[in-house]
């Protein structure tokens, strides 16, 4: 194991690990993230292995697998170097046909490649599908090349030079200096410029002080922290280092949550792996500079996202925010000065201090700089993690990367900045992304949670759905949030039924005003939005709600009816066979009506009738038309007439 | 310590460095509404009834007066036409819990709540946390305590330490401010065990 005593010696390691491999050597990178190990990637991975040795190939054929690169709708993703073909949904199956033709002929397997569904074209290379070629990946593009529980993988690829260059040739002030100058802003929702938080806690008087990484990521539909730890464990650890370096604290902490079982894997052995190469420990590099870091694994509390309650929760006690109106990196934990960034925003320290602060702000726009990742996720074709440089719009984000809402669907609204943001609509997306920028508009960037909405999306629903999450979420501690909360999530679900009244939309902007004023965390503070957005730009829908029992989207089930329509009816039994509750009468040559007593509204009869006959309809607030005589109901088909 | 000095409704007030806003208005005679507060206990923060309205060069804010450090020449209304919309809607919340308890009766006279704007909750509790926090602060007997999260929290003692400590002492009953039965039903609970039938069903309650 070899102890890498300066950066000297760092640089001959580095150099060796690359002596040894052959960049024209083939490598097949199976991604290994947890998408794509759910559909099958370590089977692949299996595969691949066993497929590369009956072949007599494990001698120059190296499988691994990789973090996540995130096209995560099409995993497993399967990329073959040193070509860097691209293979999408592979399965086990596949492997043999891939090792005989690619490995060993050289030849691409159309059949596994992107297509276009705009155009029908084919991508051989991951740089040519629209999903990458608009993206910026300066964090995620290293991950399919990582296998994130092999350092020298980081290392052969540079990683640890950015700590050796600031422990050997910056002095901490520096390093301050240019993450001050890049602009760095929090990750994790806040936007708070990384720079002043740092210069906050070194120039506090007190001692120890602590760096952490909020690994809480609990946003519904976000992974972006997830994909990072999993896929590039040691780039988080080398910017937590630095910063320790810098604001002169010799401990750190990772906070993650533990329903990240292989993000708490990787990044241990990460760990581990530093202290044995001696990134970690005392006398770093031979600078004189000592660090440890600890890994605590938070017990499940979306609020641990939170400032002040992840730190009481590190302090081992309730996760519940503690009130505090003096800043957390002059008094944080054990009331000592403590930085905490997001994951994000750490693994972006080690890019700007190898590349400088003046690289790092040619991305971006005025107050936001750099580069963002999103997880797009809801009615969108490309799902997946997407890196944008800030500034890029939603409009591109959606349609250029994400491809557009699946099914010719219209667009409705897309919901940034996890259950505290909110929805943006479609005469809105030409908005830049930015901190800034999507503040102004009644949302936020959040921790960079991106959910598309299609024409089908109640936003009535939408804002129920995401008070629901959050009453459950609340600590309790305090009346404004967690009552509030509690009569919120009342009041729109009854909107839902159609229970709406008059005086509830003043009732619950009275509910918000008061949490948005008075409530103690930031969990409470921002947990108005989903609601407050939602009025702002589709008041309509609420008030179609509450005054005509109307669900404009036909989705809240309490306010819609199927019926079938006769004329359109072709008693193919499809619907009959379907329905869950047998509600649907009908049988060969007899029109299908629909027991609306026995009916639950499940939408299984309108999803499958043929798109053909689209006889199955979905109204909301109209009389549903009285069930057709029984005389006239057989269809008579002319073309068996004789 | 040296003096800050602040603006509470208009008057200057000399505080200690280290006062909250609320000991600085207490100290010149000027009342603040408060529920979960208690001076011999550790500020908690948590029924934001005694939120004020604080001007800190321009910007406005409101925080809860009970945690709020005093600041020098911030200026602190304890009574605005939001301060007074925030405190009513406080109370309307906690009075769907405790609809006959005194405190918040007098409270909502004052600030006009309606007791009957929220739907009812079974439970009194309004987690002021008192009980729980003078047992531990002042009794360090650690025999309450709030169990869950969110909607679903609520106090309970713990049956090993309340057989211990509880008959004795019982400090905790008086500062209830919904209901001072409500703890004691709740202690009762936890050592009377309700009766159970074989199958485990409440047979009584």
């Amino acid at each position: 194991m070899p102890l890498i005593n300066s950066p000297a010696e760092l640089e001959e390691f580095r150099q060796g690990v690359l002596a040894k491999r052959d960049p024209n050597a083939p490598c097949v990178s199976v991604c290994a993230g947890a998408g794509c190990v759910a559909s099958g990637a370590n089977e692949v991975i299996a595969a691949f292995k066993a497929e590369i040795e009956k072949q007599g190939l494990q001698a120059s054929v190296e499988t691994k697998g990789t973090g996540c690169p995130g096209f995560c709708e099409r995993g497993p993703v399967v990329v073959i170097y040193p070509e860097e073909i691209c293979y999408l949904q592979v399965t086990a199956e596949d492997v043999p046909e891939i090792v005989a033709q690619t490995l060993k002929e050289k030849k691409v397997v159309e059949r596994l490649l992107y297509v276009d569904s705009a155009t029908d074209e084919k991508a051989t290379l991951e740089s040519d599908i629209p999903f990458y070629k608009h993206q910026e990946r300066l964090l995620l593009g290293s991950n399919i090349k990582i296998d994130p529980k092999n350092i020298d993988d980081y290392l052969a690829l540079g990683g640890y030079s950015a700590l050796a260059k600031a422990l050997s040739e910056m002095t901490a002030d520096q390093v301050l200096e240019e993450v001050k100058k890049s602009n760095l802003r929090g990750r994790g929702g806040g936007g708070f410029p990384a720079g002043r938080k740092w210069e906050g806690s070194r120039d506090a008087p007190d001692d120890p002080k602590y760096v952490i990484v909020n690994a809480d990521e609990g946003d519904p539909g976000a992974f972006m922290d997830r994909a990072l730890l999993e896929g590039n464990p040691h780039s988080i650890l080398e910017g937590l280092i630095i910063g320790g370096y810098t604001i002169g604290a010799h401990e750190g902490y990772i906070y993650v949550r533990q329903e990240y079982p292989l993000a708490v894997e990787n990044i241990t052995l990460a760990i581990k792996q530093a202290e044995e190469y001696g990134f970690l420990g005392e006398n770093i590099l031979g600078s004189g500079f000592d660090f440890v870091v600890k890994v605590h694994k938070g017990a499940g509390a979306f609020v641990c996202g939170e400032s002040t309650a992840l730190m009481t929760a590190l302090e081992g006690r309730v996760g519940e925010p503690r009130p505090k109106y003096i800043r957390s990196n002059i008094k944080g934990l054990w009331e000592k000065p403590s930085v905490l960034n997001n994951v994000e925003t750490w693994a972006n320290v080690p890019l700007i201090v190898n590349h400088g602060a003046d690289w790092f702000t040619k991305y971006g726009t005025e107050t936001s700089k750099g580069t963002k990742i999103f997880s797009l996720v809801g009615k969108i074709k490309n799902t997946g993690l997407v890196e944008v440089p800030m500034g890029m719009t939603l409009h591109d984000i959606i349609y250029k990367i994400g491809g557009g809402v699946p099914d010719g669907k219209k667009f409705k609204a897309v919901q940034t900045g996890g259950p505290s943001g909110g929805c943006i609509p479609e005469s809105m997306l030409d908005l830049p992304v930015g901190f800034d920028e999507l503040s102004k508009v009644g949302s936020m960037m959040g921790s960079g949670g991106m959910i598309v909405m299609d024409e089908d999306t109640c936003m009535v629903d939408v804002a129920r759905y995401f008070i629901d999450f959050l009453t459950d979420e609340s600590c309790g501690k305090c009346v404004p949030c967690r009552e509030g909360l509690r009569q919120m999530l009342k009041i729109l679900t009854n909107i839902t039924k159609g229970k709406g009244k008059e005086g509830d939309i003043e009732t619950l902007e009275d509910l918000s005003f008061t949490a948005k004023a008075a409530a103690l965390c930031a969990l409470g503070k921002s947990a108005p939005n989903p609601f407050l957005s939602t009025l702002n730009y589709f008041r309509e829908e609420y008030e179609a709600h509450i005054k005509d029992k109307r669900c404009p989207a036909r989705s809240c089930k309490a306010l819609i009816d199927f019926h079938i329509d006769p004329a359109k009816c072709q008693a193919c039994m499809i619907c009959a066979k379907k329905c869950p509750v047998g509600a649907i009468d009908g049988g060969k040559n007899k029109i299908h009506v629909i027991d609306q007593e026995k009916c639950t509204k499940c939408g299984t009869c309108f999803e499958v009738c043929p798109s053909r006959f689209a006889a199955v309809q979905k109204t909301s607030a109209e009389p549903v038309p009285p069930p057709i005589p029984e005389e006239e109901r057989t269809i008579v088909r002319k073309s068996k007439k004789k | 310590m040296s003096d800050v000095i602040l603006q509470i409704d208009g008057r200057e007030v000399a505080a200690k460095e280290g006062m909250t806003v609320l000991e600085a208005a207490q100290s010149v005679g000027i009342t603040i509404p408060t529920l979960c507060h208690h001076e011999k206990l550790e500020p908690f923060g948590g029924c934001r009834l005694c939120t004020v309205e604080v001007d800190d060069r321009g910007w406005t804010s409101y925080v809860a007066s009970c945690v709020y450090p005093v600041k020098k020449n911030i200026s602190v209304k304890t009574r605005s036409e939001k301060v007074d919309r925030i405190r009513k809607t406080i109370l309307e919340l906690l009075l769907a819990h405790a609809p006959d308890a005194f405190d918040l009766q007098d409270l909502a006279k004052e600030y006009g709540a309606n007791k009957d704007r929220f739907e009812k909750h079974a439970s009194f509790c309004i987690h002021c946390g008192l009980c729980v926090r003078y047992c531990a602060e002042v009794k360090k007997a650690y025999a309450v305590g709030f169990v869950d999260r969110g909607i679903r929290k609520e106090i309970s003692f713990i049956p090993e330490i309340s057989a211990r400590e509880c008959w004795n002492c019982k400090e905790c009953f008086p500062l209830c401010p919904t209901e001072a039965l409500q703890a004691a039903y709740v202690l009762t609970n936890a050592l009377h065990p309700p009766k159970t039938k074989g199958d485990g069903k409440t047979l009584e309650k």
